[in-house]
């Protein structure tokens, strides 16, 4: 190993020792094995190389004895050359191979919904009080006729094509099993039931312990295919195809043989310690028409009982793919940004590619609308929507429904370590360790998932309300509500709104 | 009768229980007081071997053979729960022995503890059940 | 300062209508008269009136109520209206000169039918052809807009208040089977006649009290069928919306209303009938982009019928009002016992129950 290869840890644990009674909790509860006790000394001792700050032990101390920080060993200041630009630098120098990360991209890039403010009625109209008058965010997702037919009896044709109900705007989005827990997958799932609205299997097939929530379950088909077959499909509210994935556009996804272990290996159909590998493009997907023969196989193999979905990253001709999709039979687009989470993704990738999603469901709505189609497909965005507020921005902007990962594994109680890719997960999440997956008791996350869920619910009825608007369709689209601060003209007109003060 | 269960299922063997309990039971104002370099001796432990682990504590048997066998009569059950008289307790041992959980034990003095479901102090209810990280400790009917 | 279609003004209103079942004729100023008593829920920046039944000379043509900046602005469009129709009749519309209004443009009128050659190359049917003009002069000719555009009715308005504007137009001269009018309180206009009530298309008018919140998520879903929102105001993108679930989309005036004012879900979910259920279900899916939210209360005129209704929390005053085969609706009951001080018992639908009144069958408009 070369002097260059030790690169000083990121965070520094203070303990202190007036507090600490060491107990060694603290211990017990490190994957990372950061912590130890020192029989001699009658003392816990850290090794900070391996902290990865996912406050586990902060959290689980009893006399708050713990604290991590981060280290203020610094190389020589240098605003071109910033810290993790040299360290990955040296990680590559050392190792060869392309970085590794988790979780959403945590750049500095432009957070949209942060330059977005709603707006609130007074005198002319009178806001609506959501405790005292009817509220509602029920939602439909899917396909919708262009024309209304009424037969030889006069009375309307009521059929409508399969659609997703939802409680409110919001869906627990796509996250296979094998990348995140059981116990995680039990406690979307039990959520999603509770609450009304829907999670998403990802690509690892649907364990049988939740074919029970089928109807608040969205199954995914992705590029691997894996777990899918007939009664995968038939077991959900909506069928999604995964064409991309806004935190890695264009790349594939690659699950570890050594996650590939029990239920993991049976529910994805792949021999134990095998890789899942998926593959960047679908292989049976080189072009638009293409998509469409999927969209109809799997309508045709549930027998048109189904939505299908597709997703897509963010990526530059955004609008023009999302019209071609909308014409390839889809009845739901759900749209990624780039700030969307992941289990693992190539860092480059991560932080260079696809575009926000503020703007790409901005473009995709107009140019849906340009063309007259808007209505007929329903659209839903994800990608870092972090807040009640976010949501009510993202519809307001023109989307049918939000799609939220990362707010709901903070729920769960990740920390945002973005080390998910080690499966060392101390929270239970984002790992198959069955004495890790253990430390996620579904009752508890299943619980939280959905105070936090009510809460937002809560919060969007109350922004409604001081808009003066009782039914979440009156905000869809509906930008008028929204004005941007800082925005330039580009990125104003992009978004379809007005400065604030105009 | 509302008694402290414990699901396997969920315990993490973390022993925070165990803290949680002496602290309790210490009448220290802060945990680092009460257990700051010193030996602890909890009413509630855990159990564990490779990757199972449990608490175990006193399951305030209906029909308790520790009450029966002993012989100073430091030991009474009010209401469901089975207390223990410290002034009357001659450290004989034998509710230790004949106890099937293994739920007493003695603490620094000799004199023999046990839970009391946190009634005799001020945590109002069992605080190996509210400091469960995981909820594998619960205090209910059942 | 912003002109009106530049920029989104909310304001308050007066309403006030009336319609004979039997298609027995009135006068444009008992209509006139019915705004008086509600002089204080306008603010002297917009008034307005439709009648019903007042042009049964031409009552097979569009009848076409046109503002100009100035003369060129007309000359350029009746050589475009050349192109489009025959043009049967054309006039200025006769007017009263009075101190309380000022300013008005050049107001004429046109009453004209499509040149079936040009029709047959467009492939629209005679209505689409008609509606699709009017939008056409109104968000691309400069200085000309159209305001009135139905066989047998018209709007006239103007910027004053209403009592002065009935009486600027004449209305007194005019003889309707239904009439509806209109006082404005917008919070802030340079006062353009354009953005007074009613707003119309073919024989669609509305005239409308509130501000409605769901005003952009309407305007961007109808401006997919061809509409364009060129005054920003709710009583246009209402008529829009009318006009497109009722003639595009065969809605009656019942299911429209089911629409734009939806029963609450809860409310769905407790209908007796599942006809009822699935019916209202099917509504509020495939049209929950034309839901119209926040406060209103409107008066939807049509030929041979109006329809009242108000948003679904009712949120603005509405009553309703009977005396033999007349109907009477009105924001405050003085402006209906202003029309018929023997009036019976007045009534206030609730919110989002539509009342719709037709002219009998068989009666000759």
């Amino acid at each position: 190993m070369s002097a260059v290869d030790f690169i000083f840890p990121e965070f520094e644990v203070v303990r202190n020792s007036d507090r600490c009674i060491a107990c060694r909790v603290c211990e017990r509860q490190c994957s990372n094995k950061v912590h130890s006790y020192n029989e001699e000394r009658g003392a816990m001792l850290s090794d900070e190389t391996k902290c990865v700050n996912c406050q586990r032990c902060v959290s689980l101390c009893p006399t708050r004895a713990l604290k991590i920080v981060k280290s203020d060993c610094t190389f020589r200041e240098n605003a071109n050359w910033q810290p993790d630009t040299i360290k990955q630098v040296y990680r590559q120098a050392s190792s060869g191979g392309v970085l590794l990360s988790a979780m959403g991209n945590p750049k500095p890039q432009p957070v949209y919904w942060d330059r977005i403010l709603i707006n609130a009625s007074q005198v002319t109209n009178p806001s609506i009080d959501p405790l005292r008058e009817p509220m509602e965010t029920r939602v439909f997702l899917g396909k919708k006729p262009s024309r209304t037919e009424r037969g030889a009896d006069g009375r309307l044709k009521t059929e409508l094509s399969p659609q997703i109900d939802l409680s409110m705007p919001v869906m627990f989005s796509a996250m296979s099993y094998g990348s995140i827990s059981y116990n995680a997958h039990a406690s979307l799932a039990r959520a999603a039931e509770a609450l009304g609205i829907c999670y998403n299997t990802g690509e690892g097939g649907l364990h049988e312990d939740f074919y029970r929530y089928g109807k608040n379950t969205i199954v995914q088909v992705a590029s691997g295919r894996f777990g899918v077959h007939k009664d995968y499909l038939e077991a959900g509210a909506a069928i999604e195809i995964k064409m991309g994935q806004g935190a890695k556009p264009g790349i594939g996804g690659h699950l570890p043989g050594t996650k590939i272990v029990g239920d993991v290996s049976r529910t994805r159909m792949i021999p134990e310690g095998s890789d899942a590998i998926s593959p960047a493009p679908h292989h049976d997907i080189y072009s638009i028409e293409d998509l469409r023969q999927l969209v109809y196989s799997l309508k045709e193999a549930t027998a048109y009982k189904k939505p299908v979905i597709v997703k897509v990253a963010a990526v530059h001709n955004i609008a023009a793919i999302a019209s071609g999709i909308a014409r390839s039979g889809a009845d739901i687009i759900a749209i990624d940004g780039y700030r969307g989470g992941t289990g693992a993704a190539p860092t480059l990738i991560r932080e260079n590619v696809g575009i926000p999603i503020e703007l790409a469901l901005a473009a995709v709505d107009s140019r849906l609308r340009d063309e007259g189609i808007r209505g007929n497909v329903s659209l839903v965005v994800g990608g870092s929507i972090r807040s009640a507020a976010d949501v009510v921005k993202a519809i307001a902007l023109g989307a049918d429904a939000c799609y939220v990962a990362t707010a709901a594994l903070l729920a769960l109680g990740c920390h945002l370590c973005r080390t998910c890719n080690t499966g060392n997960c101390n929270w239970g999440i984002a790992t198959q360790r069955p004495e890790l997956v253990k430390r996620l008791n579904p009752d508890i996350g299943s619980e939280r998932l959905i105070n936090l869920m009510t809460a937002w619910r809560h919060e969007i009825m109350e922004l409604m309300g001081g808009m003066g608007i009782n039914s979440i369709e009156a905000l869809k689209g509906n930008r008028m509500m929204l004005r941007g601060v800082g925005l330039n003209e580009k990125e104003l007109g992009i978004l379809g709104i007005s400065h604030a003060g105009e | 009768m509302k008694r402290v269960y414990v699901n396997e299922e969920w315990c993490l063997g973390c022993h925070l229980c165990e803290y949680n309990c002496a602290f309790a039971n210490s009448g220290k104002p802060d945990m680092a007081t009460a257990l700051k370099g010193k030996p602890i001796y909890p009413r509630i432990h855990i159990e564990e071997n490779d990757k199972i682990s449990y608490a175990v504590s006193c399951r305030h048997c209906t029909d308790p053979i520790c009450v029966k066998s002993c012989i100073a009569g430091a030991l009474r059950q009010e209401d469901g729960v089975i207390r223990i008289d410290r002034e009357k307790c001659v450290g004989c041992l034998t509710c230790v022995l004949v106890c099937p959980y293994g739920a007493l034990a003695p603490d620094g003095d000799g004199v023999m503890q046990k839970c009391e479901l946190c009634l005799q102090n001020s945590c109002g209810e069992p605080a190996c059940v509210t400091g469960c990280p995981n909820r594998a400790i619960v205090y209910e009917e059942r | 300062m912003k002109l009106e279609g530049e920029v989104r003004i909310p304001s308050g209103c007066a309403i006030a209508a009336v319609i004979s079942r039997e298609g027995k004729k009135m006068t444009g100023e008992l209509i006139t008269n019915a705004m008086k008593p509600m002089h204080d829920r306008s603010n002297g920046l917009g008034g307005g009136f439709a009648g019903y039944g007042i042009y049964p000379e031409y009552k097979e043509l569009y009848a076409l109520h046109i503002f100009f900046d100035d003369r060129t602005a007309r000359e350029n469009c009746e050589r475009f209206l050349e192109k489009r129709f025959e043009i049967v009749q054309s006039e200025i519309i006769p007017t009263r000169k009075i101190p309380a209004i000022t300013d008005e443009p050049i107001i004429w009128r046109y009453f004209v039918a499509p040149l079936k050659s040009v029709l047959a190359s467009v492939q629209l049917d005679e209505k689409a052809f008609v509606a699709e003009t009017v939008m056409k002069i109104n968000s691309e000719a400069e200085g000309a807009y159209v305001f009135s555009s139905g066989k047998n009715m018209g709007a006239f308005k103007a910027v004053g208040f209403p009592e002065d504007v009935g009486e600027f137009y004449k209305l007194e001269e005019y003889d309707g089977y239904s009439w509806t009018g209109h006082g404005r309180y917008p919070t802030n206009t340079p006062g353009w006649w354009g953005g007074a009530h009613p707003f119309t298309l073919l024989d669609y008018s509305i005239i409308h009290n509130g501000e409605i919140s769901s005003y952009d998520a309407n305007r961007r879903y109808i401006e997919m069928f061809g509409y364009k929102c060129t005054l920003q105001t709710d009583t246009e993108v209402m008529t829009y919306i009318m006009d497109y679930l009722l003639r595009v989309q065969g809605l009656t005036l019942e299911e429209a209303s089911a629409v734009i004012a939806a029963p609450f879900w809860s409310t769905i979910a407790n209908k007796p009938s599942e006809e009822d259920r699935r019916l209202n279900t099917y509504l509020r899916t495939v049209y929950s982009s034309l839901l119209v939210t926040g406060p209103f209360s409107i008066v939807f005129g049509f030929t041979g019928g109006l329809m009242a209704l108000n948003d679904r929390l009712k949120l603005r005053s509405m009553v309703v009002g009977e005396k033999d085969d007349r109907v009477f609706i009105a924001s405050e009951e003085a402006a209906i016992r202003t029309m018929e001080p023997d009036v019976g018992e007045i009534r206030a639908p609730f919110g989002g129950e539509p009342v719709i009144v037709r002219v009998k069958e068989g009666v000759e408009l």
